[in-house]
């Protein structure tokens, strides 16, 4: 397929219900990035049900335990102001447990009351100065503005923005640590995703800074300890305060505009900011600027699996290319997945996002719809699509069609193990090629069926059956 | 937000509770910061979702709906419509704009003209009822436009907990469903001489993993028509004509308790609780239907079933008990389940050493110290700290608790058993002891709990330059020693 020069049309949402919605909201996005750092709780500043969807939904996701909290809004504080509840919540979880950090995203409840959530922390710095050494980071998220996808950008501008000291307070420079390589990675990469990237950067003797590390945490381990109230890895605070002597910043997802532009302006790291990590092309971009970074070779290793994908690419184009894929997600996974299907040769016939983001417009598709499940399902029956790509809400949508699933993104709760695949650089790339020519081989397309000639010479046994 | 303070202090001022006995009201005020459990909205949600041939259009912003459809083990025997995540999905414009309820008008029509269903319920959340959204006049409104009935359930997440969530749904039905028609008359040739099918109705059943499809059968052998279960498998048509039920049973919860005694209050209905977990508490909840019922014809075939039934399944439970004799358990489960599982779990020959009893009434508690003895653990703070050093303590081969805390348990590495909302297996009925004794030797008979506890050989063995007695290798010659691990290519 040629390569587009102008970009997908984007339809915007023109019916009053969402049906099957694709989208998870702000808050948990915003949540997500709260559980990538180290003894950290969020608190979810809404209605007590705000949290325990939320929990559910990531503890089918990762099938782990999930340190998460609410304000509990009742009707009194829902009316008469809730700030009071934001003191008391984060008074009771820092004398109950003491972490390092409670994340305080809002929701669309307290934000439509019109809490100033800024002005509640300070209340609590005020009348609480024994937990002066527990840093708090609220960040504003109503369920009603973005996806998932900006929620976790907002709120790691916000944990920037608190714990990363501006440049010139703090005395931090740019390459004060040669070989610390800040990494800003999005909502779209799995634990898996990010596991491989700090190995990948180990291999070139860089030291990975994770804002925020959800691969130290929701990875799915067992610790030494048999319970924590909060999150038992991920990024930890005082190593969020060296970032601006990082030598370079890595920035995977264009959703994380934001948080990218905030940690540049307080520390003047200079970035490379990449869309995604899918296929030949995009990891060969990331290669270089670490071959950049570290002045180093690049590992024979990393050569020999980018031939491995090379090949993985001739075996698989037979059965992928041409092949009708209706996708469903995020912005910046729904532009990796069409890039990649489109330098297969095979096409995104049916692209759906839940909000409106900076990848929609690259999205390799001749239209993006901003909507839900029952507009992929129509889109994908109208264009004959063959493939979905999609969460696993799209399990039923997939079945009505008749077409195979293959599950990405956010929440995955009848699949084991969905967190922790990997789907980018040359050997996840391959793995995706192998899964979907395997998808595709599945449907048997230009199967012959048996033609029986009513002139040929049958046994009466033949021809009775 | 149309529902009223004093209507949600009436919710919770339930007189045939016995939690409202000692505090002021039933439920307990949430505390900001150590609060665990869904809000109004989630109950209600549950209480109703399983009816299935209903639109359910959740109004209000994205989280609601869209964190929390399809994630439910009910079970429908027809209708899909109820699986169906719908939501108003509320932009900043419309809530700044106050464009709420004309999006949910329109949403009414959208659902209707795409799915007709046989009627819609739409679900009132926070931020609408916050902007004051009139969801009663909008319900009304359509439903006069459209000809299809339009519920509104008014049970914002801020009104308070699920429990009461649960009982506004209840009231709901109760208020504006009940009564909306006539049961249909019984198929022909079914009644005959002595054999008089009667009506009744459960409450509080949701046919989790289908387990309402266990007990069934015995229903139709005893000719006890089930004209609605609130709500597992129901249709709307069946709701409808729940106040011609002689007698309702409350099924293994004191969430809509309200609904029992409404409909005895307006239709001057008897309700009895019961339970379809263990041999005993089936058989007990069938006696019950026939002792108010007080049809001897029917009395007598329900003694010949339950004779029947319990020898079958005593039998088939024989190697089961065998297994799980003396094993130790730790219950972590609300309200009346505690007790009904109890009974349930002792009569396959386990000891519950403890039993949490945070929703358990005062006659709940009393009912499990009659079972377990005088010195039964009663817990009623259940965080994990405290059911994981009770396990301790108590020597416990498996935890039983919902799926909340289910990583709690497996991340002690610790038997787990689900019996909560989430499940994948039914429990209910005579043949549901089996898949329970199945399930439960399933995780506590596993072979991995040695292997999931044993830490690196390298961790515990002393460096030292002398060979390992061979007897001192733990694992199999067959199986490589972890080389890998310095190896590992990404």
């Amino acid at each position: 397929m040629p390569k587009q020069t102008t970009g997908p049309t984007i339809v915007k949402r023109n019916k009053a219900l969402s049906v099957s919605p694709l989208k998870a909201s702000s808050t948990l996005g915003a949540t997500l990035a709260f559980l990538g750092l180290h003894r950290s709780i969020p608190m979810l500043h809404g209605s007590q049900g705000c949290t325990a969807f939320g929990k559910i939904f990531f503890i089918q996701h990762f099938r782990d335990p999930m340190p998460m909290q609410t304000t509990a809004m009742d009707q009194v504080s829902t009316i008469m102001g809730g700030d009071d509840s934001v003191v008391e919540g984060l008074a009771t979880i820092c004398a109950k447990h003491a972490p390092a950090l409670i994340g305080v995203p809002t929701t669309g409840l307290v934000e439509t009351q019109g809490s100033d959530i800024r002005r509640a922390v300070r209340q609590f710095r005020e009348r609480h100065p024994e937990y002066a050494d527990v840093a708090v980071v609220p960040v504003s998220t109503p369920d009603y503005v973005g996806c998932l996808e900006s929620g976790f950008n907002a709120a790691v501008k916000a944990i920037i923005e608190e714990l990363v000291p501006k440049a010139t307070a703090a005395g931090t420079r740019p390459g004060n640590r040669q070989r610390q390589v800040n990494v800003l990675a999005g909502s779209h990469l799995t634990v898996g995703d990010i596991e491989y990237l700090k190995d990948l950067l180990e291999r070139f003797h860089l030291r990975p800074l994770l804002i925020t590390d959800i691969s130290d945490s929701l990875d799915g381990h067992l610790a030494d300890t048999d319970f924590s109230p909060l999150t038992i890895g991920g990024t930890r605070l005082d190593e969020l305060r060296t970032a601006g002597d990082s030598v370079a910043t890595l920035v995977i997802g264009r959703s994380m505009k934001g948080a990218a532009d905030a940690l540049a302006e307080r520390t003047g790291v200079p970035d490379y900011r990449l869309p995604h990590l899918m296929g030949l092309e995009a990891v060969d971009g990331l290669i270089t600027i670490l071959f950049e970074i570290s002045a180093e070779p690049v590992p024979e290793l990393i050569t020999r699996q980018r031939s491995q994908l090379q090949d993985a690419m001739l075996d698989a184009h037979f059965s992928v290319g041409q092949g009708r894929f209706a996708v469903a997600a995020d912005g910046d996974l729904l532009a990796a997945f069409s890039e990649l299907l489109a330098s297969m040769g095979a096409d995104t016939v049916a692209a759906v996002a839940p909000a409106n983001g900076p990848s929609l417009k690259h999205v390799v598709a001749d239209e993006v719809r901003i909507g839900d499940l029952e507009d992929l399902e129509l889109a994908a029956r109208a264009k004959s699509a063959e493939v979905m790509i999609c969460n696993s809400h799209g399990a039923q949508t997939a079945e009505r069609l008749g077409i195979p699933l293959l599950r990405a993104g956010f929440p995955q709760y009848d699949l084991v193990g969905g967190y922790q695949r990997c789907w980018i650089g040359y050997q996840g790339t391959r793995q995706t090629l192998f899964d979907l020519a395997n998808i595709m081989l599945g449907l048997e397309k230009g199967e012959i069926h048996p033609y029986r000639s009513c002139l040929k010479q049958w046994s009466d046994a033949e021809r009775a059956a | 937000m149309s529902l009223k303070q004093k209507d949600i202090a009436a919710l919770l001022d339930e007189p045939a509770c016995s939690h409202n006995s000692k505090a002021k009201s039933g439920c307990a005020k949430p505390k900001p910061g150590a609060t665990a459990g869904g809000c109004s909205f989630d109950g209600a949600q549950i209480a109703l979702l399983p009816i299935a041939d209903v639109a359910h259009i959740v109004h209000g912003s994205i989280a609601c709906a869209g964190n929390s459809w399809d994630n439910r083990g009910t079970r429908s025997s027809g209708p899909t419509l109820f699986k169906l995540g719908m939501t108003t999905d509320l932009t900043e414009q419309d809530v700044i704009m106050g464009r709420g309820e004309k999006r949910l008008f329109h949403g009414i029509k959208q659902a209707i003209d795409s799915y007709q269903p046989a009627a819609v319920f739409v679900y009132n959340t926070c931020v609408p009822a916050l902007i004051g959204d009139d969801v009663d006049a909008v319900c009304k409104a359509a439903t006069e436009r459209w000809g299809t009935p339009v519920v509104s359930v008014d049970a914002a997440g801020f009104y308070g907990t699920k429990n009461l969530g649960n009982r506004i749904a209840g009231e709901t039905m109760v208020k504006q469903v009940c009564g909306g028609r006539e049961p249909d008359p019984l198929p022909p040739g079914i009644e005959h001489d002595g054999f008089k099918v009667h009506d009744v109705s459960l409450v509080g059943e949701y046919n989790i993993a289908g387990e309402l499809w266990r007990v069934l059968p015995l229903f139709d052998e005893l000719g006890l028509r089930v004209l609605c279960t609130l709500s597992g498998d129901a249709r709307f048509r069946e709701v409808q004509t729940m106040h011609r039920s002689q007698v309702n049973m409350m099924v293994c919860s004191k969430a809509m308790i309200n609904v029992a005694r409404k409909l005895q209050e307006s239709f001057g209905t008897p309700w009895f609780e019961g339970s379809f977990y263990g041999v005993n508490d089936v058989s007990q909840a069938l006696r019950d239907f026939a002792r108010i019922i007080g049809d001897p014809d029917l009395t007598a075939r329900t003694e010949a079933l339950i004779a029947r039934e319990e020898a079958r399944v005593d039998q088939l439970l024989e190697p089961w008990r065998q297994r799980l004799a003396g094993k130790r358990v730790l219950l972590y489960t609300g309200g009346v389940k505690s007790w009904s599982i109890v009974a349930a779990l002792q009569d396959l020959g386990m000891t519950v050493v403890a039993s949490g009893t945070r929703k358990s009434t005062e006659d709940d508690k009393a009912r499990i110290r009659e079972l377990m003895g005088e010195d039964a653990v009663l817990l009623d703070d259940g965080n994990p700290r405290a059911l994981l050093d009770m396990c301790k303590a108590q020597k416990v081969d498996i935890l039983i608790a919902g799926g909340r805390n289910m990583y709690t348990a497996l991340k002690a590495r610790m038997p787990f058993l689900d019996i909560n909302q989430e499940r994948d297996f039914g429990y209910a009925g005579y043949a549901g002891m089996l898949e329970l004794a199945r399930q439960l030797c399933l995780t506590i008979e596993s072979p991995i709990w040695s292997a999931v506890r044993s830490a690196p050989p390298w961790a515990t063995a002393a460096p030292s330059s002398a060979p390992p007695a061979s007897a001192d290798i733990a694992l199999p010659a067959t199986e490589p020693r972890s080389p890998s691990a310095q190896t590992s290519d990404a």
